[in-house]
């Protein structure tokens, strides 16, 4: 009926749409680890990924902006390496009195942190470009090419097909129950039970869900074997790569080489 | 004399775009047994569901026993208002049917005792005093419907709003639960494909269409409509 | 981030290469094991059955409860994973989980994908098997070992799991131990009781109405020891590292600065042209500046060229 609200991908006919999906999950990989192997500090290696991320983002007509939003949810993360800021050794830079603590920034340590969230924060970018331009089955036949077991790919496939079910179902559990979640007319009532019992009226619904997810897994290998099923997961073989895909590959990943290299000539 | 459920231009939109309700208008008196048909499609669940607060429009308002159905007054709508979903497995959660039944009076804070007596009574009503030890998930389909809205009953509500009740139920348990719905002496709205039920046991009919109410009125007047019920995807079943 | 569980989907950037490679390298043998083992074990029936509880698994992550006001407790499904399918079993539904979410979701990195399996699903498992079997052979067979062991073996999971992020990010510099370590342990010994309240909820609902499937968590007989020795190591391994490389911090930066030498902290300050004279700073700063620039430019010109082809495309 509609497009579920978890599903990201979302049809276009970019050119990033159209790459074969075995390259965008190599080159997705590749662009996050050179990410990951930027020396802290060098700045410029950071804005030239930047850039190369967003004219990614504008030829793949997502919308920067809907990137943006979504990639910020992964930022709460870079909470926890805050206090590195005040702990790395280094040369200090500012400090200030909380209370009866002082806490000095070092530079190092400031730099650490602004690199895990460029670092983060780019890396994102890409997993969101990747999924968003990807219909899943592609996903699924990239991870076939990465050599990623067959009995593995099978059960993700399962997976993905039963997800939105079930988490409709999940969904409505939880509606059921705040539909009867009512506050009595008695003065004094004390509403919603005690954590314990609500912990475990969760549980309650979340072994229903379990439940009926092998009983309904019953019913589907039987629809399985009606079809022939024996066990064996058999498929048929990836189409090979034109050569304009892996000139495209060779070309980017000598790219980030070059950076690579650049950014430890100089920082490293 | 307050109006059990009193609806004034309800608009109300999925984040997708889809325009679900276009200003709908409708009011119902305590007491009052309607049914509410119309196509799939057509807004029904989705009215539904603003009544006890699940959603909530952009535009109009709902009010259901003189409450404005609002984020302030939710735990209040919600214990007057018994909502029935269609499939009865996503509402028995628990253990036991007595679990279930118990939710609602347990999560308004009543007291041990007062929580017995409302399953008791909740039980009774929808005649499955037996039931209490029974686990929910072997029981038939009829059955978990009748436990469905045994659930709902003991919060003691003013309003029972049903989403498809006789739906995948054979003759005998559908007899029975017609006759259940026929006799409970509360507030009802149903929203419902069954004509056949809607003409034996709702004296007013809403007509739902593409989000809006396309006709309110005395159920034979609008069954022996056949045009304006062929307009609107439905027939009466011939007799 | 939009269902996530507790801090514990670690994204990109987080951990250093090299903690992520060797985590990916344990992750992929175990995983190839349990690919093994799971075949012969459970035959023809698995695909479905594991893709259908991996989807009840993330479906079972969305549902939540009210602990104190704005908070709620979730669920991982480690524990309740290992306890209704056996262990290896359990590594594969909580794989497709973590990968699903990192993925599509993005809730976890890729690079990180193979920590966040390891952390989530390896060792989830692995120490809820250790406590749920431990619990259930010292109740002789009654049924308060399969309640107990459950909520035990999941609050186990999360701490346990929770203290080895606090050490993976301990060791890449990203975290200082004794900051990490405790405020994850405080932390997660808390999220870990709601843990163990659904845990026990689920298992409650699923003896009363089939018990015959909590058997079904008995098997891998031979596969079962290793399981269970290997996740009596891993607590007591992560149990004694903890509070170690807590009150050591310094001890475990000199390691981290060591083995991370692909990404030093600091290093020398352009270097390029030795004799050149002028201040560090200015350097870094006019190379910054002619990246911005090179940059805009790029940008705008791909954007020039996606405007043009759209015109095109229309005309």
């Amino acid at each position: 009926m509609h497009v579920h609200f978890l599903d990201p991908y979302r049809p276009r006919s970019s050119p990033v749409h159209q790459l074969d999906p075995r390259i965008k999950l190599t080159l997705t990989i590749a662009f996050i680890l050179t990410n990951a192997l930027v020396p802290a500090g060098a700045w410029p290696v950071y804005i030239l990924l930047f850039a190369l991320l967003v004219s990614v983002e504008i030829l793949s007509e997502l919308g920067v902006g809907y990137i943006l939003r979504r990639s910020a949810l992964a930022l709460p993360f870079v909470l926890a390496a805050l206090p590195v800021m005040f702990t790395m050794p280094g040369p200090s830079l500012t400090s200030f009195a909380i209370g009866p603590w002082t806490l000095t920034i070092s530079q190092p340590g400031l730099e650490r942190v602004i690199s895990v969230a460029l670092k983060s924060w780019i890396s994102v970018q890409a997993a969101i470009v990747l999924a968003s331009s990807t219909t899943f089955p592609d996903l699924l036949i990239a991870l076939r090419a990465l050599r990623v077991p067959r009995l593995l790919v099978a059960v993700f496939g399962l997976m993905w097909r039963y997800l939105f079910v079930l988490v409709d179902e999940a969904l409505r559990l939880m509606r059921a129950r705040a539909a009867r979640s009512g506050e009595s007319e008695i003065p004094g009532a004390r509403r919603g039970g005690s954590f314990i019992w609500r912990g475990r009226v969760t549980g309650g619904m979340a072994g229903s869900l379990f439940l009926r997810g092998i009983e309904r897994s019953d019913r589907i290998y039987m629809a399985m074997l009606s079809r022939g099923y024996d066990g064996e997961i058999r498929s048929l073989p990836l189409p090979s790569l034109r050569l304009q895909q892996i000139a495209i590959l060779a070309m980017i990943l000598f790219f980030f080489i070059l950076l690579l290299a650049f950014a430890f000539l100089i920082w490293g | 004399m307050h109006h059990s459920i009193e609806i004034e231009n309800l608009s109300f939109s999925y984040p997708d775009g889809h325009a679900a309700l276009r200003s709908v208008t409708l009011k119902l008196e305590p007491c009052e047994k309607v049914a509410l048909v119309g196509p799939n499609g057509a807004g029904k669940s989705t009215l539904i569901l603003h009544l006890n607060g699940i959603l909530s429009g952009s535009q109009g308002s709902v009010r259901v026993c003189s409450m404005e159905v609002d984020k302030q007054n939710l735990g209040r709508v919600r214990a007057q208002v018994g909502l029935v979903f269609q499939s009865p497995d996503d509402q028995l959660f628990s253990p036991t049917v007595y679990d279930d039944v118990a939710f609602g009076p347990l999560y308004q804070g009543l007291p041990p005792a007062e929580v017995d007596q409302r399953v008791d009574e909740a039980l009774a009503a929808v005649r499955m005093q037996d039931y209490k030890k029974r686990v929910s998930h072997h029981l038939s389909m009829g059955e978990k419907k009748r436990i469905a809205i045994a659930t709902v009953l003991s919060m003691r509500p003013e309003v029972l709003v049903l989403d498809e009740p006789t739906a995948g139920l054979d003759p005998r348990a559908r007899r029975s639960l017609i006759r259940l719905l026929d006799e409970l002496p509360i507030t009802m709205l149903v929203s419902t494909h069954d004509m056949l039920m809607v003409r034996e046991i709702f004296p007013r009919t809403i007509i739902m269409d593409e989000g809006r109410v396309v006709a309110d009125g005395l159920t034979e007047d609008l069954m022996s409509n056949s045009e304006l019920l062929e307009a609107h995807g439905l027939e009466m079943p011939k007799v | 981030m939009l269902f996530s569980v507790a801090p514990m989907h670690i994204p990109d950037g987080f951990l250093s290469t090299l903690v992520s490679l060797l985590l990916w390298l344990i992750t992929i043998l175990v995983v190839g094991y349990a690919l093994k083992r799971v075949s012969a074990d459970l035959g023809e029936r698995q695909v479905p059955l594991m893709g259908v509880l991996a989807a009840a698994i993330f479906a079972g992550q969305m549902l939540n409860f009210t602990v104190i006001g704005g908070t709620s407790g979730h669920l991982m499904g480690a524990a309740i994973a290992t306890i209704l399918l056996g262990p290896w079993a359990a590594i594969l539904v909580m794989t497709c989980v973590v990968a699903i979410q990192a993925l599509i979701f993005q809730d976890g990195g890729l690079l990180v994908m193979g920590a966040n399996i390891f952390n989530m699903g390896i060792i989830g498992v692995m120490v809820s098997y250790f406590a749920y079997q431990t619990v259930k052979r010292l109740a002789g067979g009654r049924s308060w070992g399969i309640f107990a062991g459950g909520f035990i073996a999941a609050w186990l999971s999360i701490v346990v799991t929770a203290l080895a992020v606090a050490l993976q990010l301990a060791f890449s510099n990203t975290s200082r131990a004794d900051i990490a370590i405790p405020a994850m342990a405080a932390i997660h010994a808390l999220i870990g009781i709601g843990e163990g309240l659904i845990t026990l909820g689920a298992l409650a609902f699923v003896y009363s109405t089939r018990p015959d499937l909590l058997k079904g968590g008995e098997q891998a007989a031979v596969g079962g020891k290793f399981v269970w020795v290997a996740g009596l190591l891993v607590a007591l391994v992560l149990a004694i590292a903890s509070p170690l490389a807590s009150a050591y911090p310094d001890g475990l930066m000199r390691v981290a600065g060591e083995t991370g030498f692909l990404e030093s902290a600091r290093g020398p300050l352009f270097n390029l042209i030795p004799d050149y004279n002028l201040p560090g700073v200015s350097n870094q700063a006019l190379a910054t500046i002619l990246a911005g620039i090179i940059g805009t430019l790029i940008v705008f010109f791909v954007t020039l060229a996606v405007a043009y082809t759209r015109r095109r495309k229309s005309k």
